[in-house]
C-alpha cells in the first residue's frame, strides 16, 4: 500500500473537518489551514463545493490532509509544504506550483504549468496535462498517467518528470539537469534536449518515481525513453548563437 | 628674417574628423564583435546621455509662496506603502528604498551592508534574482522579496519572513529581458539557492512560468495574499515601457504598489545592445504613470515608487513633485558601498578599465568586492563601514529632498507638485508635463498626455 492510500485509509474517523466554500470563504479555510501544525489532530480536511475557487490549499505547511471534491482553479496546492492534497476533479493553472514537499494528486485532468518551479515533493495527473507542466521544475517529481502539452519541463532544472502517454512539442527547451521520462511519442524536443541512453540506473530511479506514485507495476518501464539536457547551452559561445 | 615667399606651400589639409555616427566607442564595438561573434554584456543601466531630471528646476518660493525655515521647521519624510490590502502595510521613515539586486551579482557582504545602510535610515532593502540569504534577512529590518520568473530560492518560509513581496514583471534596464548570471559567479552557494549546476553561465527567464497577462497576475497575486494571509504588502514591478497602460494594469491586477523602473537603473548583466535601446528614460515614465493612478482615482491609495538614475536629493525631490510616493535606488546605493571607487583606479586599469566606468560586473572580479564572489576580493568590503556609507548617502539625500521641499514651503515632501516644476528643454517639459522654463507652454500637452 502506497503512502497516498495509506493516508486516505484513515478517513472517516473524528479527526476529520469538514469544510464547505459554498458556505464559507476560501480565506477562512486557507487561514484555518495555515494554523495546522505537526501536532494538531484535525488531520483530515474533506473540502466541498471548491468551485473552481483558486488558491485553495495554498500554503500549506504541516503534514494534513486535504481532499478536495470537484474541480479547483488556479494554484491549488501553491507551495504546499509537507500535506497531502487530493482533488477529486480537474485542476485549473498552475497545481502545485512551488510546491517544497508532500504528494498533490489530481484525479483528473489538470491545466498548464502543472507543478511549475516545484521545489520537491510529488505531483500526480491521473488524467492529461495541459502546457508547460513542469516548467521550471526544481526538484518536484511529477507523473502524469495522460499526456502533456506543448513546452513541458521547459527550462526544467532538476526533479523528474514522467509522462505515461504523450509529450507534445518542443519538450525539454532549455533543458538544465531535470530528469525527462516519456512512454508515448514526442512531438518534438525543444532546444538542446536529446534523446539519452536509458540505463539500469534511470530504470530504478523510474521505478522508483512510480512505486511513490503508487503505479509501479501497472505499466511497463521498458517502454519509456529517457531525455535529458545536451549541455550545449550552459555556456554562451558564439557557435550556439542559432539556440539563442 | 628668413624669406619663404619661394618655398613651395604645402596645400592646406582638412583635420582629422571622426564621424559622429562611427564614434570612437562604435569602432571598438564593431571590432570587438568581429573578433568574438557573441554580443557585449555589462551591467548598469543606460550610459548614452537622455532627458532626466537634471532637466527640470524647482522654481521655490516667491511672492505667492510661503517658505519654511530650512534648518528648523518640520519637513516630514515618511511614507506608508501597502495601505490598499496588506493587513500590515510598511511604513518607511525616508522616501527612498533601497532596489532589488540579487545575492549571487553582489556579494554577501554588499547585501549585507545594503541591508544595515536601509536600515539606520528606516528603509528597506530588497531581495533579488537569487533568493533571500541570512545575512540580508537578518541585517535588513524592512525587507521586500521579490518573485521573479525564474523563481530561483523561491520559497513559502521566505515569503512569510518577508514584509513586503514586489513581483517583478520587468526592469527598466531590460523591460522583456531576462537575467544573466554568468558561470564565474555562480559559485557553490549560488548554483544551491538557484538549483544550478556549478560554474554554467545561467539565463534567468523573462517571463512569469504561470501566468500571463493582468488577467492571471491578478489571480497570482490573490494566490501570494492567500499563502501570506493577507498580511503583506504587494508590489508589482515593470520597467518602463508603456508606463500608463502597465501602471493601470498593475492597479488593475490588485498590487498595492507599483514600481516603475527607467532604463537608467541598472542591472547585473544584460546585452549592451538591450540595455541602451529598449525602454524609455526615468523622467518620461513618472507622469505618465501618475496619469494612470489618477485616472483611476488611486493615487496615493496605491503607492508608486520611481527608479532608474536617481542620485541626490533634488532628484528624490522632483521625482516625488511629479507625484511619486518614494524612489528606489540602486546603482547609487553601490557607488555608496564602493563602487567604482578610485581607491582602486590602478586594479580597475589592470582590467582594461578606469574607476568609474567599469561595468564589466558580471565577470565577478569588482576591485571593490560589490559585484563579486570572489572569497579574497568580497572580503575587501567591510559590511559595516559599507553600510555606515549607505547610510550617510541616505541621510544627505534626505536631507536635500528636504532642503528644497521647504524652500518651496512643503511640510512634507509629499507636498511637493508639479506646480513646482519647471522644464529647462522642450523634451524635458513635454515628458514631465511641465513648462518650459519662462514660459506657459507645455509642449504636446492639451490637457492630456
Amino acid at each position: 500500500m502506497n503512502a497516498l492510500n495509506r493516508a486516505i485509509s484513515r478517513v472517516p474517523d473524528e479527526s476529520t473537518v469538514k469544510f464547505d466554500l459554498a458556505t464559507a470563504p476560501l480565506r477562512d479555510l486557507n487561514a484555518a489551514l495555515h494554523k495546522l501544525t505537526a501536532e494538531s489532530n484535525e488531520t483530515y480536511w474533506k473540502v466541498a463545493n471548491p468551485a473552481g475557487l483558486h488558491a485553495i490549499a495554498a500554503g500549506l505547511n504541516a503534514p494534513v490532509t486535504v481532499e478536495i471534491d470537484g474541480p479547483v482553479g488556479y494554484y491549488c496546492a501553491g507551495m504546499n509544504k509537507f500535506a497531502r492534497v487530493i482533488v477529486n476533479g480537474t485542476a485549473g493553472v498552475g497545481v502545485a506550483e512551488n510546491m517544497m514537499s508532500g504528494f498533490v494528486h489530481v484525479k483528473g485532468d489538470a491545466s498548464q504549468a502543472a507543478g511549475a518551479t516545484g521545489v520537491g515533493g510529488m505531483l500526480v495527473i491521473d488524467g492529461n496535462a495541459s502546457a508547460r507542466c513542469g516548467i521550471s521544475m526544481k526538484g518536484i517529481d511529477i507523473v502524469v498517467k495522460g499526456s502533456v502539452g506543448h513546452m513541458s519541463a521547459f527550462m526544467a532544472q532538476a526533479g523528474a518528470l514522467v509522462v505515461l502517454g504523450d509529450a507534445g512539442e518542443a519538450l525539454g527547451d532549455s533543458l538544465y539537469e531535470a530528469k525527462l521520462f516519456v512512454r508515448g511519442s514526442v512531438a518534438s524536443l525543444g532546444a538542446d534536449c536529446i534523446e539519452k541512453e536509458m540505463r539500469e540506473e534511470h530504470k530504478a530511479l523510474l521505478a522508483e518515481k512510480l512505486t511513490a506514485a503508487g503505479i509501479l507495476g501497472e505499466v511497463d518501464i521498458g517502454e519509456f525513453r529517457r531525455y535529458g539536457s545536451a549541455r550545449t547551452l550552459y555556456h554562451f559561445h558564439v557557435d550556439n548563437v542559432s539556440s539563442y | 628674417m628668413t624669406d619663404h615667399s619661394n618655398t613651395p606651400r604645402k596645400p592646406p589639409q582638412t583635420a582629422p574628423r571622426a564621424s559622429a555616427t562611427f564614434d570612437e566607442y562604435t569602432l571598438s564595438e564593431i571590432r570587438r564583435a568581429a573578433a568574438t561573434g557573441i554580443y557585449d554584456i555589462r551591467g548598469g543601466g543606460a550610459k548614452r546621455k537622455l532627458p532626466h531630471f537634471d532637466d527640470l528646476l524647482f522654481l521655490g518660493a516667491s511672492m505667492s509662496r510661503y517658505p519654511l525655515e530650512g534648518y528648523r521647521e518640520r519637513c516630514d519624510t515618511s511614507v506608508v506603502l501597502g495601505t490598499r490590502f496588506a493587513k500590515k502595510p510598511i511604513e518607511l521613515k525616508i522616501p527612498i528604498t533601497i532596489a532589488g539586486m540579487s545575492f549571487g551579482s553582489l556579494s554577501a557582504n554588499a547585501k549585507e551592508a545594503l541591508g544595515r545602510g536601509a536600515s539606520a535610515m528606516g528603509t528597506s532593502t530588497t531581495t533579488g534574482d537569487g533568493g533571500m540569504t541570512n545575512e540580508e534577512r537578518g541585517h535588513s529590518t524592512q525587507l521586500v522579496y521579490q518573485y521573479l520568473p525564474s523563481r530561483y530560492g523561491m520559497n513559502p518560509d521566505d515569503l512569510r519572513r518577508a514584509d513586503a513581496i514586489e513581483v517583478v514583471v520587468g526592469q527598466g534596464a531590460k523591460p522583456g529581458g531576462g537575467g544573466m548570471l554568468l558561470g564565474q559567479k555562480i559559485t557553490e552557494r549560488v548554483a544551491k539557492m538557484r538549483t544550478l549546476p556549478v560554474g554554467i553561465d545561467q539565463r534567468s527567464a523573462c517571463r512569469h512560468p504561470d501566468w500571463t497577462g493582468p488577467d492571471d497576475l491578478e489571480i497570482k497575486i490573490e494566490e501570494l495574499r492567500e499563502i501570506t494571509d493577507w498580511e503583506k504588502p504587494i508590489y508589482v514591478k515593470v520597467g518602463a515601457a508603456r508606463p500608463y497602460y502597465d501602471t493601470a494594469l498593475a492597479v488593475k491586477s490588485g498590487a498595492d504598489v507599483v514600481v516603475v523602473d527607467g532604463m537608467q537603473g541598472g542591472t547585473a548583466a544584460t546585452q549592451e545592445i538591450f540595455i541602451e535601446h529598449v525602454g524609455i528614460p526615468t523622467l518620461a515614465a513618472v507622469r505618465q504613470a501618475v496619469k494612470a493612478l489618477q485616472d483611476l482615482g488611486m493615487h496615493r491609495k496605491v503607492q508608486l515608487i520611481v527608479s532608474g538614475g536617481i542620485r541626490n536629493g533634488a532628484d528624490v525631490a522632483k521625482a516625488l513633485a511629479l507625484g511619486a510616493d518614494a524612489v528606489a535606488i540602486g546603482t547609487a546605493a553601490l557607488v555608496a558601498l564602493g563602487d567604482n571607487d578610485p581607491h582602486y583606479a590602478a586594479e580597475y586599469e589592470a582590467l582594461g578599465t578606469r574607476a568609474g566606468a567599469y561595468d564589466d560586473w558580471h565577470e565577478g572580479r569588482d576591485p571593490a568586492g560589490i559585484t563579486t564572489q570572489d572569497p579574497a576580493l568580497m572580503a575587501r568590503l567591510d559590511p559595516v563601514a559599507a553600510g555606515r556609507r549607505l547610510a550617510n548617502y541616505l541621510a544627505v539625500l534626505t536631507l536635500e529632498c528636504q532642503t528644497i521641499a521647504r524652500a518651496c514651503g512643503k511640510s512634507h515632501v509629499h507636498n511637493l507638485e508639479p506646480e513646482d516644476l519647471v522644464a529647462l528643454t522642450i523634451e524635458a517639459a513635454a515628458m514631465a508635463n511641465v513648462p518650459l522654463a519662462g514660459t506657459n507652454w507645455i509642449p504636446g500637452s492639451n490637457g492630456t498626455f
